[in-house]
């Protein structure tokens, strides 16, 4: 319990200091709402299944925009130090760090679906099915990103890398076009992506389509890969800490 | 090994590739005192105080601080100690306030303290008139204070202090070190590195020489002066001055060694004051001017470089300031 809450001060810090500013809140958004508006213009009548896409888009972005250097940041200004050397296990750090980046994709989710209801009137088919997707998609791209913060020695190093990863999953995810219709080899990549089942359980809970699997398979795939990569992240951020 | 120490090292030893920057350690520190780590830049002084605090595994040897393991328990030591690294790594985003009370939170403190104890410690630390302003818009003094009293915020009854005064002025450091000495009447246990002997001399009560990853010696400062006391220093100031004046003084008889202190020579010898007109005659036979002379009892800093061979003027070099980056 007292390390949830040092996890919890520890997100909210970095909420203060990091987030909550505009260059990530308009990067955060804007990033998917330009991919969907071109898709507008292409094709005015399907935007509407397009939403799931974009909201996923919109987690994926705006999550990954901080957590990707947070930790390699911190390291440059020697800020990660005063962490290391408080009385806070390792994992606490990283699920605080992961925290923040999910809270603060979560309140970029909620503000694009408020968006999309508006836009295209709709409503949520199972506003429960959809939090849980929108809460468990912000934490698997949230240690997706803690996951590159560790792994890298240098901020411009963790914003290539994370581009290297973004970038493909937009269009082998199922965002735009199903997963499916891809070539055989590119379907494998799809479904190795964290965004694939976040997109396919936005599109149940969100409009009530058929998924490519099963909800709750989406859900127990996203639980998973939380955990996967928080996990990874920890082992790497260990054998890290002994190299500062 | 003493007893009672606070903090107990017994066989520390660290290396990075090639370099033993860690050598077999072995000391202790008592309640209440500021102990003292002197050696120059690369000595080890940073790599013993990170291992202390957790930020290294030491590749062999144990420490307790506070009684914990600090390699069994390291969240219970940590929890008992407050560290001041070298840089001042507070949060640039957040007020000085915020900072404490973020410190607070991490520590552990509980909650209807935060306020108070943040506010005692700006007041104690002249920055209460800054409590609003980020930390990123304070100058190197004020962020040096903020950084010591962060790492004092959940009362801690040791503070490990990485160079504390390296990078700022003459004011800014005697205003530190006259709060390192508060700290003291606190009784707060304060174990310092430092490559400045006057800094040494002036806080610690008990000073350990380290040079080259070793202890060359742990005593007083007194205690490590009466250890060259039967050494005569003779400082002269020559000009022109060049290096190889060094090598030609230490040629003349009864002069054991020679070190650089600013534009001045020092020598020193067992009975080097008996030796003046010796040593005039032969600079004059040089060709070099004598502008000052004066026979002197052995300081610190004479004894440092007796001791360790350390050329004086090394200690004074600054290590180079990290570049910072935001905040």
């Amino acid at each position: 319990m007292k390390e949830l809450k040092k996890a919890y001060y520890i997100a909210r810090k970095d909420l203060k200091a990091y987030y909550f500013k505009p260059p990530l809140v308009s990067w955060g958004l804007m990033l998917p709402f330009v991919f969907i508006l071109a898709f507008y213009l292409r094709n005015p009548q399907g935007i509407a299944d397009l939403s799931p896409g974009l909201v996923g888009l919109t987690l994926l972005f705006s999550t990954t925009s901080m957590a990707a250097i947070v930790i390699s940041f911190e390291k440059r200004i020697d800020a990660l130090e005063r962490l290391l050397m408080a009385p806070i296990h390792l994992r606490t750090i990283l699920l605080g760090k992961g925290l923040g980046a999910a809270a603060f994709g979560f309140g970029m989710g909620l503000f694009t679906l408020v968006v999309v209801f508006f836009l295209f009137s709709l409503h949520a088919y199972h506003l429960f099915s959809l939090l849980i997707s929108l809460l468990l998609s912000c934490f698997a791209f949230a240690f997706m990103g803690i996951l590159i913060s560790v792994g890298v020695r240098e901020v411009f190093e963790a914003m290539t890398l994370s581009n290297f990863f973004r970038l493909p999953m937009v269009f082998l995810s199922g965002v735009f076009f199903p997963v499916t219709s891809m070539p055989w080899i590119l379907q494998i990549v799809g479904f190795a992506l964290p965004l694939t089942y976040s997109v396919d359980a936005l599109r149940q809970s969100l409009l009530g389509h058929k998924g490519l699997l099963p909800h709750w398979v989406d859900i127990l795939i996203l639980l998973g890969s939380c955990i996967f990569l928080f996990e990874i992240a920890t082992v790497i951020f260990r054998k890290r800490t002994q190299e500062m | 090994m003493e007893d009672k120490g606070v903090i107990q090292v017994q066989g520390f030893c660290k290396r990075f590739g090639e370099i033993q920057a860690v050598d077999n350690l072995e000391f202790s520190v008592r309640e209440g005192e500021i102990f003292g780590f002197l050696g120059p830049n690369g000595a080890g002084k940073t790599t013993t105080i990170r291992m202390l605090v957790g930020l290294l595994k030491p590749d062999a040897g144990s420490a307790w601080v506070n009684g914990y393991d600090t390699l069994k328990d390291p969240v219970r030591a940590k929890e008992s100690v407050g560290v001041v690294p070298e840089s001042s790594n507070l949060y640039g985003e957040l007020s000085a306030v915020d900072n404490l009370i973020y410190m607070a939170q991490l520590y552990g403190v509980p909650k209807k303290e935060w306020k108070e104890r943040a506010e005692e410690l700006l007041k104690d630390f002249s920055l209460l008139d800054r409590r609003d302003g980020k930390f990123q818009g304070f100058s190197r003094g004020m962020k040096r204070k903020l950084t010591i009293a962060a790492a004092l915020v959940h009362r801690p009854r040791i503070l490990f202090l990485d160079e504390p005064t390296t990078g700022l002025d003459v004011m800014g450091a005697r205003g530190l070190r006259s709060v390192i000495k508060k700290l003291k009447e606190k009784r707060v246990t304060v174990f310092l590195t430092t490559h400045y002997i006057q800094e040494a001399e002036e806080l610690c009560d008990r000073v350990a020489i380290i040079v080259k990853g070793k202890i060359r010696v742990i005593d007083t400062p007194e205690g490590l002066k009466e250890k060259v006391k039967e050494t005569e220093v003779l400082e002269i100031q020559p000009r022109p001055v060049s290096p190889s004046l060094l090598q030609f003084l230490e040629g003349i008889p009864d002069v054991e060694k020679t070190t650089f202190v600013e534009d001045k020579i020092r020598l020193y010898g067992a009975s080097v004051h008996n030796s003046i007109c010796q040593i005039l005659n032969r600079l004059e036979t040089k060709g070099i001017k004598i502008l000052s002379i004066r026979t002197m009892v052995p300081t610190l800093e004479d004894a440092f470089v007796k001791m360790t061979g350390v050329d004086a003027e090394a200690m004074r070099a600054d290590k180079p300031m990290k570049m910072g980056g935001m905040g």
